[in-house]
């Protein structure tokens, strides 16, 4: 992921430090050429479609009346805006994805810190923490909902009155999870499947390290802390903002987890979700692209500061080497 | 409307498009512009009731060695199966050649002309006997005039509740029940056994899941969602205090997790021993008395309770429509015809048993010797919910459109749907009743403007 020396950047924010010496045209089209096919292709299958969403996006249009289709410019982008349910569905993507990239960065951290060292087994260790990572997110929602949450049969349950049980306990407390904490509810299921990720991008950082300006700070006497605090972390700098912006573009996508824990019920409907009630249940096609064309332009904004840390990294990799 | 013109020309040339590149790619001649391909196989796209996921199993052995015709089921979960059903079918992709629609689909695809219509098939087939059909549903699926779909299995609801843990208690079941007898016997039911609840009822939010059923007890206490001339009645007394019950039921004597349980949820409480009632479907009783369930002999089936009307069960039926835009829909009706008929019902009950059999469509089905010894228990019940039910008079006043469980409008599933998540987070204890239904009254008040 951060060893791709020497590939160009895409659009790079800044002008590039050495000035490229200009091709003349017919060379630069006949190494552009072969590229053209892929290059018409992505543009068939991506972005045609996003036009005709766009497109949709201005009409009335109900599947299940067809005869009343009709052209209302920017109504549903108003109606996006003034609609009570998508505001509060904004506000629980924001809520989601907020928490489950500040508690994976941190935890992952931490797990990053405890691979870095070596140790008995450290491969072992470091395949089972990568493998809720690499689970379908509809059977570890699944997973979650059933066996961890369910208040009858569930895992965290059982293990209460199991505790229970051991001090005699005859009537352990069997919260219901989902019912009393929805969102969190979710929260803690994606965290599980996202910290390993998290943990990956950050464990590259750490051994990308210098290790002899750790070993000159272990000789200048500085502690353990110490060096986290000013050599560590500045180095990670980078790597966490990687990490928080590419957990962001993914988290504010996930339908999964919503739509199985909860079915949008108790009030933890997101975007993705909403979108998916308006488009397959209300069969309100042009307000559902509306909504679409919303979060499509929120990701972009999120991604393009994605794309310029990416780039960043690149250039520093490529001037180190 | 030169949209549709429009949208039609290009359809067509897509069409010819795919089919010449499909006939380049595969020699084959006719394959259609479907996902799957296959020159004469039917796409069947159904829920996953374990009656369809049976039909499933027999389909090759039986009825693709007769007829020559393969079937590719789709099969999918009842919200989604809807969900692709009605975006299939509305833009008459024809990707699916026969889906499992309801009572519920069948007025306003046929309106919409997307169905193909039926009666011309169901008279030359003679086999098939059409006026065995059970009159309630051939009504709820005939539209202006028309036939549009055949049923596979019907239902209503009604209450199972466990004699066993009735007797140990002391407890006597009324053969018709009030809602108030039921609650009474819920508290009093209530842990009998370890881990036992006295009733469960669904509270997962979906129009099909937790609206179904509190519908019922709306109409029977006197409710609506909507008076005659539109106009919304979701904060109506009569509402409120069928909503409170239910929820104050619930709450008190019901299944833990009750929010995120549904059918499929209660079935699986009801049979491993976690609740002493069950008010739901009538296809319920087929898995509850299956030769593999630990509670099959145990339950007791009384009429859904009511409280200001003779009966309060609702009237289901998952049938197979044929999409008008389907090329094959000779071959659609061999399939709907042989699922549907009473030689397949036959087939279950001799393959897999009588319990089995997707009943509550046939007349000649509770006439049938074998199945009654199986069925016994709930045969008559079930017969009789079915054939009281009165999709046209449901409830105490007069209503817009058909429908018991639900409003017969295609924007009920959304509206439907949202309603059931703000209950189900009273449910929750998430916030109070009335919040619930205040929100929920906002929410028809949109719908019924269009109506008005």
């Amino acid at each position: 992921m951060t060893t791709a020396v020497g590939t160009t950047p895409q659009s790079p924010p800044r002008p590039p430090a050495a000035p490229r010496p200009k091709r003349p045209g017919a060379r630069a089209w006949a190494t552009r050429a072969p590229l053209l096919p892929a290059l018409v292709f992505l543009v068939v299958v991506t972005q045609l479609p996003f036009v005709a969403t766009l497109v949709i996006s201005l009409f009335d249009w109900n599947s299940l009346s067809p005869d009343k289709r009709a052209f209302n410019g920017l109504g549903n982008y108003a109606s996006v805006f003034t609609d009570a349910a998508l505001r509060e569905s904004v506000l629980n993507t924001i809520l989601l994805t907020a928490g489950v990239v500040l508690t994976t960065v941190v935890l992952g951290l931490a797990l990053a810190l405890l691979l870095d060292r070596a140790f008995f087994g450290r491969g072992m260790v470091r395949t089972l923490l990568i493998t809720p990572f690499l689970i379908v997110p509809v059977s570890a929602a699944l997973l979650w909902k059933h066996a961890l949450y369910n208040p009858e049969y569930g895992l965290l349950n059982g293990t209460l009155s199991g505790i229970g049980e051991l001090f005699g306990d005859t009537d352990p407390a069997q919260p219901d999870w989902i019912a009393q904490m929805p969102l969190l509810a979710v929260v803690a299921a994606l965290v599980w499947q996202w910290t390993p990720f998290m943990m990956l991008i950050l464990l590259a950082g750490l051994q990308s390290r210098p290790a002899e300006v750790v070993e000159a700070a272990r000789l200048d006497g500085a502690s353990a802390w110490q060096t986290f605090r000013y050599l560590t972390l500045p180095h990670l700098r980078r790597y966490l903002e990687l990490g928080v912006l590419l957990g962001a573009v993914y988290i504010v996508q996930n339908f999964d987890a919503v739509f199985t824990i909860t079915a949008g019920g108790l009030g933890t409907a997101n975007l993705p979700y909403t979108i998916y009630q308006t488009f397959y249940q209300a069969h309100e096609y042009g307000l559902a692209s509306a909504a679409g064309v919303v979060v499509v332009i929120g990701t972009i904004i999120i991604a393009t500061f994605a794309l310029r840390t990416v780039s960043s990294l690149f250039s520093e990799e490529a001037n180190r080497a | 409307m030169p949209h549709q013109q429009r949208r039609r020309g290009t359809r067509a040339r897509a069409f010819a498009g795919t089919a010449a590149m499909a006939l380049l790619a595969t020699g084959c001649a006719g394959a259609g512009g479907t996902a799957f391909g296959g020159g004469d196989a039917l796409n069947v796209l159904m829920v996953n009731n374990p009656q369809m996921v049976q039909l499933q199993k027999l389909t090759a052995e039986h009825f693709t060695e007769e007829t020559g015709i393969k079937v590719h089921f789709t099969v999918l979960p009842e919200n989604d199966v809807r969900d692709k059903i009605s975006q299939d079918f509305s833009n008459q992709a024809g990707q699916y050649d026969v889906g499992t629609i309801s009572n519920f689909e069948v007025p306003f695809f046929a309106k919409n002309d997307w169905l193909h219509p039926l009666d011309t098939y169901a008279e030359q087939d003679t086999a098939f006997d059409q006026d065995d059909i059970l009159e309630p549903l051939r009504d709820s699926l005939t539209a202006e005039g028309r036939l549009y779909a055949e049923p596979f299995y019907g239902e209503s609801s009604f209450l199972m509740y466990r004699k066993d843990v009735f007797e140990a208690k002391g407890l006597t079941m009324p053969p018709d029940p009030t809602w108030q007898q039921v609650a009474a016997l819920a508290a009093r039911a209530d842990g009998a056994e370890r881990g036992m609840k006295g009733i469960c009822l669904r509270g997962l939010p979906g129009w099909g899941e937790l609206v179904a059923p509190l519908t019922t007890v709306v109409n029977t206490m006197g409710g609506t969602w909507f008076t005659e001339d539109w106009e919304p009645r979701l904060t109506s007394p009569e509402f409120k205090k069928a909503t409170r019950f239910y929820v104050d039921l619930v709450r008190k004597h019901g299944e833990r997790g009750a929010s995120q349980s549904g059918y499929a949820e209660c079935l699986n409480n009801m049979t491993q021993g976690k609740s002493a009632m069950w008010y739901d479907a009538t296809a319920g009783a087929g898995s509850l008395e299956a030769a593999d369930s630990p509670v099959k002999g145990k339950i007791g089936y009384v009429p859904a309770p009511v409280e200001r009307t003779r009966s309060s069960g609702w009237l289901y039926t998952w049938a197979w429509g044929i999409q008008k835009a389907s090329k094959k829909s000779d071959d659609a009706w061999k399939f709907v015809s042989w699922a549907s008929g009473k030689e397949y019902e036959e087939l279950v009950g001799e393959t897999s048993g009588w319990a089995d059999v997707p009943a509550g469509k046939r007349a000649s089905t509770y006439d049938n010797p074998a199945y009654r010894e199986a069925a016994g228990a709930f045969a008559d019940v079930t017969e009789q919910a079915i054939s009281r039910a009165d999709p046209k008079n449901p409830g105490t006043q007069p209503r817009p459109v058909p429908g018991i469980q639900f409003v017969g409008i295609p924007e009920f599933t959304d509206l439907g749907t949202r309603v059931a998540q703000e209950i189900s987070a009273a449910i929750a204890g998430r916030q109070s009743v009335d919040t619930a239904l205040a929100t929920s009254q906002k929410l028809a008040e949109q719908v019924a403007k269009e109506y008005r």
